[in-house]
């Protein structure tokens, strides 16, 4: 998410690190990277000339620490300042003292709120919570249908209510009933999209609100939204209160600008990101750790997390254990890349990581997710003596290989080169390199 | 314009009502803003233009078409060619047209088969939550309105009840929907509704795609399969790849223009969603950069809320003065 931004932050500082000190002449070209690269991400142009004015002010009043050098002094302030204006830490969801508690979805046409709402049910009962889920969306053709499908894949309750034309407010006050009457705690409430200068439809809204007493109304917004972002975020508001904002789509190349505008208008809490297609592509939102990914710290505590999440430990020791001492065969380099897809999308990963150091080479490498079961049909086709012994395949034996994954022999080759060249790698790295360059690297302040 | 040799003429006049109607938001935001940027300032100056590049970012017009269109504003006010600051309305609607403009020459050239094949195939297309479905329901009632003989073909087969959603369409157009199980190979689904067309003598298979994020490169390999398989089925298919756009959009349009050219060869972009206060000015930025058409531009809910894209009356109905 974000990525083109951090490029382009990077090749600013760059710029300035050779400088001894920050001066006025340099700091301004700085801004004015700055300024265009959030204009890019699309962030709304007054929230941009709010926050420049005030990293200019800061960059200039302060005095120059000795712990740091300019350019670094420059990143902190402008992350400093791009924390503190998505709100500091992660912000929680709210729930009624009395349940059911009704969480209320608002957005524009398309954004994302039908789909969300199955994630959002699909995220609170993994949090140990019993959603139900209804659709009030009585306009969109086969909206209703579609949340019912959704509901059926995620393996949750839906009020789907008589068949037939339905009122919106009259569909929510009989689900709130079956939530109660069936002891769900949260109900998630899926609307009809709508435009914010609608005055009508914005109206149903309102008495929707006033019926449900929502403990949360989250503006769902798509990530690529431009200077918009700003009006509806703001008229929504207006009218209903927003408690919260779900940014879709950040799976995409989307800078997500809107984040900041949407923030920076309403004062309200991103709660959640949509990261994918699958219902569990949901996260948490945590604003340290996108603006460490906007200035090129890498999202490594979500990682982590993720790893936690998916990697047994005990293999990953032992895989860690086999790299360095070079008893690493090409049948753990298959256990390592399966490993690896459970953790999701490559690309996804390998976004988290930082884009400094050792690291930076791999953002380069792209690898598809296709490519990943061509290597481990490769894999799976040679004998165990070829996997730990990878010098006795010879010609006859790369073609017998190549048969039976269906791949090329020159795939297959591919693959060995690949192999022998990670094999020599680790090699160098577990020379002590990789230690004294890890002890180097600053972890960001989230980790601290 | 091309657009009327493909879908027959454009709709009553009352279109440029409607269009104007549109983009009253639009219009009020951009022109009347520099209208009220350059009023009551003889003089042009740092400030004034300063003021202006504020306006055409708000517009979501791009950091890169800004600059240039700011850049030949103020290179002629240099020469001294402009004293009056009241003219910087015209010269800047000139350049946004001229950028408009440069898409034209471009378009004539891809309907150019002297033998036209039937079906023609039109490949709808787009990231998720645009407006596809919507769209290609306006365009059916569009083409049926016209007399031509139109079939849809529902190769959104992933996302959750888009068979249904345009099944609805159809049975509002009054138009056949071709359609296999949800999770069916789309290209399938496509190749099943070309092969009825045929059957049936249909002028027109309109393709409702999934929607895609143009990052994802296995989906995007899909749609490349689907513009094979139409080819194979019909040649010279698809005829029309529709790229449909949220005017909400920002920046991140000309990168979704860019990818799904690259994929599929985009012939034409609908604007979806400009009738709420969303600036359209990513029009623009694609049209400059890659010199797409804009063919249609669509304003509401409703099976008629689709109008062509003219970029003059565009342009006009952005700078015309009498507010809404």
């Amino acid at each position: 998410m974000f990525e083109n931004l951090t490029e382009k932050l990077q090749r600013v500082f760059k710029n300035l690190r050779g400088e001894g000190k920050l001066t006025e002449e340099n700091i301004q070209q700085a801004l004015r990277d700055i300024r265009i690269s959030l204009l890019e991400a699309d962030v709304n142009f007054k929230v941009v000339k709010q926050l420049i004015d005030r990293i200019k002010e800061k960059s200039l009043g302060q005095e120059v620490l000795t712990s740091l050098t300019p350019a670094q002094q420059v990143v902190k302030i402008v992350h400093d300042e791009l924390v503190e204006l998505l709100g500091g830490g992660a912000a929680q969801l709210r729930f009624a003292s009395q349940p059911p508690t009704v969480i209320l979805l608002a957005g524009l046409q398309g954004s994302g709120k039908t789909t969300t709402g199955g994630k959002l049910a699909r995220w609170l009962s993994r949090h140990g919570h019993r959603p139900l889920l209804v659709s009030v969306d009585v306009y969109r053709p086969a909206a209703r249908r579609q949340l019912t499908v959704i509901a059926e894949a995620i393996d949750m309750p839906i009020f789907e209510g008589p068949a037939g034309p339905a009122d919106p407010l009259e569909l929510a006050r009989l689900a709130r009933r079956e939530a109660a009457n069936t002891g769900r705690d949260v109900l998630v409430v899926d609307t009809a999209g709508r435009l914010h200068i609608d005055d009508e439809m914005m109206g149903e809204m309102q008495q929707l609100k006033q019926q449900l007493e929502p403990a949360e109304v989250l503006f769902v917004a798509d990530a690529m939204t431009g200077q918009d972002a700003v009006k509806s975020a703001d008229e929504f508001h207006r009218r209903l209160g927003l408690t919260g904002v779900i940014l879709t789509k950040m799976d995409g190349d989307a800078r997500g600008g809107a984040a900041l505008s949407i923030r920076s208008v309403t004062g309200q809490p991103l709660k959640f990101v949509g990261v994918g297609e699958k219902y569990d592509a949901l996260e948490l939102f945590h604003p340290q750790r996108v603006v460490s990914r906007i200035l090129g710290m890498g999202d490594v505590l979500s990682l982590i997390e993720k790893a936690q999440e998916t990697v047994d430990l005990k293999q990953a020791e032992e895989m860690q254990r086999k790299l360095l001492s070079d008893r690493f065969s090409l049948g753990d380099f298959r256990d390592q890349l399966r490993q690896m897809r459970k953790l999701g999308p490559l690309d996804q990963i390998l976004g988290m990581l930082p884009q400094v150091g050792p690291f930076r080479q791999l953002q380069q490498v792209k690898l598809e997710e296709k490519e990943l079961v061509r290597i481990e049909a490769i894999v799976d086709s040679m004998t165990p003596r070829e996997r730990n012994h990878y010098q006795v395949i010879n010609g006859s034996r790369r073609r017998r290989i190549a048969r039976g994954s269906g791949a090329t022999v020159q795939e297959v080759n591919r693959l060995l080169k690949q192999y022998a060249e990670a094999r020599r790698m680790m090699r160098t790295l577990s020379g002590g390199f990789m230690a004294k360059r890890m002890g180097k690297l600053k972890l960001p302040s989230a980790l601290r | 314009m091309p657009i009327q040799t493909l879908f027959g003429p454009p709709p009553p006049p009352t279109v440029f009502e409607r269009l104007q109607e549109a983009v009253s938001s639009t219009r009020q935001n951009l022109a009347e803003r520099i209208e009220e940027a350059v009023h009551g300032q003889k003089e042009i100056d740092a400030g004034l233009l300063e003021h202006l590049e504020a306006t055409l970012l708000g517009a979501d017009l791009g950091v890169a078409t800004t600059t240039e269109v700011l850049d030949k504003v103020r290179q002629q006010v240099d020469r001294r060619q402009v004293s009056d600051a009241g003219q910087l309305t015209g010269m800047i609607k000139q350049e946004l047209l001229e950028i408009l403009k440069r898409t034209d020459a471009r378009a004539g050239t891809q309907a150019g088969s002297l033998c036209r094949e039937f079906p023609q195939v039109v490949l709808v297309i787009g990231v998720n939550g645009v407006g596809k479905t919507t769209t290609i329901g306006k365009l059916a009632h569009q083409l049926i309105s016209d007399n031509k003989r139109v079939l849809l073909c529902a190769a959104d087969t992933f996302r959750a009840a888009a068979i249904e959603q345009l099944e609805i369409w159809g049975q509002r157009t009054g138009t056949e929907v071709i359609k296999q199980k949800p999770g069916a190979d789309p290209s399938a689904v496509l190749f099943d509704a070309i092969g009825s067309a045929k059957a049936r003598g249909i002028d027109y298979v309109i393709v409702d795609t999934a929607g895609r994020l143009h990052t994802k490169s296995n989906l995007m390999a899909e749609l490349e399969k689907m513009s094979r398989t139409a080819g194979r089925a019909v040649p010279g298919a698809p005829h029309e790849v529709l790229l449909i756009m949220d005017a909400t959009t920002g920046q991140n349009g000309l990168q979704q223009a860019r990818r799904f050219t690259e994929s599929v060869g985009v012939t034409g972009i609908i604007l979806a969603k400009l009738d709420g206060t969303a600036k359209g000015g990513v029009v623009i930025a694609i049209a400059r950069e890659l010199k797409l058409p804009i063919r249609y531009v669509g304003i509401g809910e409703q099976k008629d809320d689709l109008v062509p894209f003219d970029p003059e009356q565009f342009i006009d109905s952005l700078f015309r003065e009498t507010p809404r």
